[in-house]
């Protein structure tokens, strides 16, 4: 009999260790393009944040003893615009329109939804109905065309576009958020906390919060992406901030009208280079949140 | 299904009402009186007064909502401050061209996303999988306010390939140079339809081509070609199909941008040289009008498809 359980014993344990080395070889990693990603995001919010104290010319005022619309040169990095001044400077300082709006939406959005949404699936019934169907009724509303609507009716200033914004993202992070949620809140461990008389807010903040934090996480950085080309596109419609106070998307509009030189003037650069920028962001952005998600998902491990 | 028809229409119902309300309330976000901003410099208190009387501002609130609404469901939407045209005939102007870019956006989208996702799925994670859902991933980073300056910029400065800005024709006068002013906008649509069509028809393809009767249909002989084409692609495709109303609300923004850059004067178009010449009653109409269009557009993908595939009702 002994014998026997000792035999199972030492079969256990050579499972768990096989199943512990083959974890350690698929063991998941968030991998170099990552790390790069994620870089480029630091530097660029960086560079934003500090952009005052670094060597670059007023981003709002042209050196006009310099060249107009010139190419990349050794005193223009990234050359000059039609008003003489330093696409790079525009470029950094341009970058705090995006930051900001996509980060801050992003905040408004998660603070707006988010919350509201991990109550409502935690409590159901009548109000989570009604928050539920409001979520919908929202989510139907075409986001490009309402915020145009508003911003040309309420103005344009920064904050005004980041508070927009961030109200139509909520509903879309409501609904992540309460599917994740829901998941969850019917769970064991919910209700072993609840037998021990935890507290609703206990439960929430400390049983289910941590556990639908990856999504929030990766799906939060999808939403600054998803913002930053809502903002960009009404900075290209000439909705965003306006001139001269530097955005990607501003720039790409000024660029586009330059280009067919039916202004009496080309500049390619003023198109090339915010297209870059914008690229490298949004990529930047998608992958650091694609790793993420595959690096919590539970259910990608085990294929 | 009836119950689940009925449902969505309530939805349906209630979405359009909310839509209606918002934009009616828009009018009065404006900082003071609209009558002033309307009139900017000419307004006297007497123009004020008469444009106060002209638009029933001295009117409750809720009475001139339905006033309002009453006018809209008789289709009229107001006339522009700055023309003097009625907003139906503008939008009735403009739509075509939004329209004539979203068909022609979707067919480019179908014919490249389709073959894509089948030569993809039909060898998983080998070399032209991964090279295709590489170019995807990096393709959602090109947004039409990106990408369409690029692309104006070498194929229709360098290389003269298409035409540049303010270069439209209407079809109505010039069949083929309308086709060929339309075909850069319309690849910028297609681009970000064909990440999202491509990355839904590959996913599925594959769990499709795991199941039973694609095995059984293997052990009878049947090709490659007629399994993908007969029996793998009809299941496969329900998702993509009921994505595509879906994509509309997105492809919007997109039109806008492309009538922007290219000067074409749809809808988009319009609506901003409204927004700039503060012409509020025709930003208003433009907007209910797109907002409602793709609401309905939405519901009748969502009614199309719960007949195509029951199982969504269900659900």
């Amino acid at each position: 009999m002994s014998s026997v359980i000792t035999d199972d014993l030492a079969e256990i344990k050579e499972e768990v260790a096989a199943d512990a080395a083959a974890d350690r070889t698929t063991k998941k990693k968030l991998g170099v393009f990552f790390w790069v990603c994620a870089s480029f995001i630091v530097i660029v919010a960086l560079l934003a944040t500090f952009a005052s104290l670094l060597p670059l010319p007023n981003p709002n005022l042209g050196n006009y003893s310099s060249v107009q619309n010139g190419g990349p040169s050794w005193s223009h990095l990234l050359g000059t615009d039609d008003l003489y001044r330093d696409i790079l400077s525009r470029l950094i300082y341009g970058a705090r329109v995006s930051l900001v709006v996509g980060f801050g939406g992003a905040l408004i959005g998660l603070v707006l939804g988010g919350v509201p949404a991990m109550i409502s699936a935690y409590r159901r019934g009548r109000v989570d109905t009604v928050l539920n169907t409001t979520s919908y009724v929202f989510l139907a509303f075409p986001a490009i065309v309402a915020v145009i609507a508003i911003v040309s009716f309420w103005g344009h200033t920064l904050w005004k576009i980041t508070l927009i914004i961030g109200i139509f993202a909520a509903p879309l992070i409501f609904r992540v958020v309460r599917a994740s949620t829901l998941s969850y809140a019917t769970r064991d461990f919910v209700l072993a906390a609840k037998a021990l008389g935890a507290s609703d807010t206990r439960i929430l903040t400390r049983e289910i919060l941590p556990n639908i934090m990856p999504t929030v996480v990766s799906f939060g950085l999808i939403a600054v992406a998803t913002i930053i080309v809502l903002e960009g596109s009404l900075a290209f419609l000439g909705l965003s901030v306006q001139p001269p106070t530097p955005s990607w998307g501003n720039m790409l509009n000024e660029g586009s009208s330059l280009l067919t030189g039916a202004k009496g003037q080309t500049n390619p650069w003023l198109v090339i280079f915010p297209a870059t920028a914008m690229f490298l962001l949004l990529f930047c952005l998608n992958v650091v949140a694609d790793k993420l998600r595959a690096y919590f998902d539970v259910t990608e491990i085990k294929l | 299904m009836a119950r689940y028809i009925a449902k969505r229409l309530v939805l349906l119902i209630i979405i359009i009402i909310f839509v209606s309300i918002a934009t009616f309330f828009l009018v009065h976000l404006l900082p003071g009186n609209p009558a002033t901003t309307i009139l900017g410099p000419n307004s006297t208190p007497q123009n004020v007064a008469t444009v106060n009387k002209q638009l029933g501002l001295n009117k409750p609130l809720w009475q001139q909502y339905f006033i309002w609404i009453g006018h809209v469901f008789q289709g009229n939407l107001g006339q522009s401050f700055t023309t003097h045209q009625t907003t139906t005939s503008i939008i009735a102007q403009s739509f075509p061209i939004d329209l004539e870019l979203i068909i022609f956006s979707q067919i480019i989208a179908f014919a490249i996303a389709f073959p894509m996702a089948m030569a993809a799925a039909k060898r998983p994670n080998r070399l032209f999988d991964q090279a295709s859902n590489s170019t995807t991933f990096a393709m959602l980073a090109l947004p039409p306010f990106v990408i369409a300056p690029v692309l104006v910029l070498i194929f229709a400065v360098h290389l003269h390939v298409f035409p540049g800005p303010a270069s439209y024709v209407p079809i109505t006068q010039d069949f083929w140079s309308n086709i060929h002013t339309m075909l850069l906008p319309s690849i910028v649509l297609a681009l970000g339809s064909i990440v999202v069509y491509f990355r839904l028809l590959r996913n599925d393809l594959i769990s499709t081509l795991q199941e039973d009767f694609i095995t059984m249909a293997r052990s009878k002989g049947l090709t490659d070609r007629r399994i993908m084409w007969r029996h793998a692609l009809r299941p496969s495709s329900i998702s993509l199909l009921a994505s595509a109303g879906v994509t509309i609300g997105s492809l919007i923004a997109g039109t806008f941008i492309v009538e922007l850059l290219l000067q074409m004067p749809g809808l988009g178009y319009q609506l901003i040289s409204s927004v700039n010449q503060d012409d509020y009653t025709v930003v208003q109409g433009i907007t209910l009008f797109v907002a409602v269009a793709i609401v309905l557009i939405n519901f009748i993908f969502d009614f199309l498809f719960t007949i195509v595939d029951p199982r969504i009702a269900r659900e």
